[in-house]
């Protein structure tokens, strides 16, 4: 019984989630505007620019609109993962943190549940983003069986699995060590900046100078824009003129990537938990 | 009743950085009681409760809490307490249900036993028409009532209340009492913290008194009541330095102290016999009384008595209380 003692934290936590329906619906329909202004806006200037590059033949090519739709998964899960700790914070400082820090359950459990539930906020956001992506008119599973199709949304998702349950630990990490919200706010802004910008979502990142290109590339947010694009759109296409061909080994490589993250702010985060006073 | 400990603190000192919150205290809590720590804010109190609730590590001494010591199975001794702490630690967007829920989940109750509990608790709080009404939109003592039955879930066997009226209006507090009464008198023991005079004294069987971070005494509340005599007479006269020293030549004055623009002595016969002849005496020196008042020593008087100081919102308490709350946040 003991060891379930997270789906404790997991199930208030999804309560207050299907609850607070402004808090529900906004986070679901905003990367629906993103993909709808940003991504159509960006996609008339991108393929209107991909028109004077010329295209490798014999490569697919796809549409910038697609491009990018699998960086508006990634940058959704990222932002809904940093913010995922946060009601621990709340809860040190108004809710039911005093009560959980009394009580027998190990604080893993604490860490687990707050990353289990932010995880499955961030697999209900990326199969939104997915259909709607694909409504909009993303080219995301072109071609494929339906029983690749499955294959494919199960591989994205244990992509943003692993890489929403990295930031929720760092998340949870840094919320257990703060004292206000306001102190998370402006930490969450500082870290989203380099990840975001620095990172593959939105744009190629071939053309970017060299310190940018290596914070690139260890940029947890570029694995995770890799994993979902080899599983969206397939491991050899052309976009913006750029040819990205990844094989198996590399996706691996950009899965172990975000495993090691994940294992690390793990540490972190238990660390913090272990040190953790509430009174 | 068999007085059995279950609780027993020995040489507790906690500091923050190199403020003193709790300064060498031990006490013994026996099973099936009211225990009180009356003390100012600032005192010392809430530390350590936090300390025998196992929030805070303990620093040095000893203290075991039903049968568990709190630094070697700080876990064990969770699962036997139940807390209720001095702000209110809901979720507003929870019922009161879900709240109880969620304390009944967390210490893993079997689902037959936590639904089974949680009716009970509500009929015993009477919360049961508030059920699945949002804790945002309790009262301050429906929110407290909830918060003890939070406490019950688990039925520990012991349950701490840190300053449990504190902000009610007077009503609320004296139906808060009886629940606590109501709850003590199925077998939990209450340890209970609290800065107001009369809920020492009407509520427990045996009060701490403590200031600074130490015990200063302890006792049933009449006990400590009868330390300071039988009565207490309040006198102004026209020249209180004689009057003093006629008044310590009379037997059945224990005491005389200064307060105020008056002396108050504390007397061990009956004030009303003893209060003619003490007028007379005076009299008789020529000395003129200007009021005179005759009283049975209140905890206010025994607090008084044994701290030399007012437990009102004076300054020095007011100050004592910023240090350590600046303290705890750390």
């Amino acid at each position: 019984m003991k060891r379930l003692g997270f789906l404790t934290v997991y199930w208030r936590d999804m309560l207050r989630f299907v609850r607070f329906k402004t808090l529900l619906i906004s986070s679901l329909v905003q990367p629906a505007l993103w993909l709808a202004f940003f991504g159509i806006a960006m996609a008339a200037n991108f393929d209107r620019l991909a028109g004077s590059v010329p295209t490798i033949p014999g490569v697919p090519v796809v549409s910038y609109l697609t491009y990018m739709a699998a960086g508006v998964i990634a940058m959704t899960t990222l932002f809904t993962s940093l913010f995922g700790g946060i009601v621990l914070l709340f809860d040190k400082n108004w809710g039911l943190m005093r009560e959980i820090m009394a009580s027998p359950l190990p604080r893993d459990h604490i860490i687990f549940g707050i990353a289990l539930s932010g995880m499955t906020k961030s697999f209900i956001q990326a199969v939104i983003i997915m259909v709607f992506g694909i409504i909009m008119g993303a080219e995301f599973f072109l071609g494929y069986s339906a029983g690749q199709v499955v294959l494919s949304v199960l591989g994205i998702l244990l992509f943003v699995g692993i890489f929403s349950l990295g930031f929720l630990f760092l998340s949870a990490a840094i919320s257990i060590s703060l004292e206000s919200p306001e102190g998370l706010q402006g930490i969450i802004t500082l870290l989203t900046m380099p990840i975001f910008f620095a990172s593959n979502a939105l744009y190629p990142v071939n053309a970017f100078p060299p310190l940018l290109q290596t914070i690139s590339v260890v940029n947890p947010l570029t694995h995770l824009v890799n994993g979902i694009r080899y599983y969206a759109i397939g491991n050899d296409f052309q976009s913006i003129g750029i040819h990205y061909f990844a094989n198996n080994t590399e996706i691996a490589f950009s899965l172990s990537v975000l495993v090691i993250f994940a294992a690390i702010m793990f540490v972190v985060a238990y660390w913090r938990f272990q040190k953790a006073v509430v009174t | 009743m068999e007085d059995v400990n279950i609780i027993e603190v020995e040489g507790l000192v906690h500091r923050y950085d190199d403020f003193l919150a709790v300064d060498n205290i031990s006490f013994s809590v026996y099973e099936g009681e009211i225990f009180s720590f009356l003390g100012p804010n600032g005192a010392g109190k809430s530390t350590a409760i936090n300390v025998l609730t196992t929030l805070l590590h303990i620093q040095e001494g000893r203290a075991v809490v039903a049968g568990h010591d709190v630094a070697k199975d700080p876990s064990k001794v969770r699962e036997s307490i139940g807390i209720v702490f001095q702000e209110v630690t809901l979720d507003r967007d929870m019922t009161c249900r879900e709240i109880l829920e969620f304390h009944g989940r967390l210490y893993c109750m079997p689902r037959g036993e936590r639904r089974q509990r949680i009716d009970e608790l509500l009929a015993l709080v009477q919360l049961e028409t508030k059920r699945d009404t949002f804790t945002k939109h309790l009262s301050g003592g429906m929110k407290r009532r909830l918060e003890i039955a939070r406490g019950l879930m688990t039925r520990p066997k012991v349950l701490f209340l840190d300053e449990p009226t504190i902000g009610l209006d007077p009503q609320t507090r004296l139906k808060m009492w009886d629940y606590i009464k109501a709850v003590n008198e199925e077998g939990t023991t209450i340890f209970l913290t609290t800065h107001y005079m009369d809920e020492a004294d009407r509520l427990s069987d045996r009060i701490s008194i403590i200031d600074h971070g130490r015990i200063i005494t302890t006792g049933k509340a009449y006990e400590l009541k009868n330390k300071l005599g039988k009565d207490l007479i309040y006198l102004e006269t026209s020249d209180n330095t004689t009057t003093r020293a006629i008044l310590e030549t009379v037997e059945s004055v224990k005491d005389i102290r200064d307060k105020g623009r008056g002396l108050v002595l504390l007397v061990n016969a009956d004030g009303t016999r003893l209060l003619p002849r003490i007028m007379e005496m005076l009299g008789r020196h020529g000395i003129i009384l200007e009021t005179v008042n005759l009283k049975k020593p209140s905890m206010d008087d025994v607090f008084v008595h044994f701290t030399g100081r007012e437990l009102r919102d004076g300054g020095a308490v007011n100050t004592a209380s910023a240090v350590a709350r600046g303290g705890s946040r750390r």
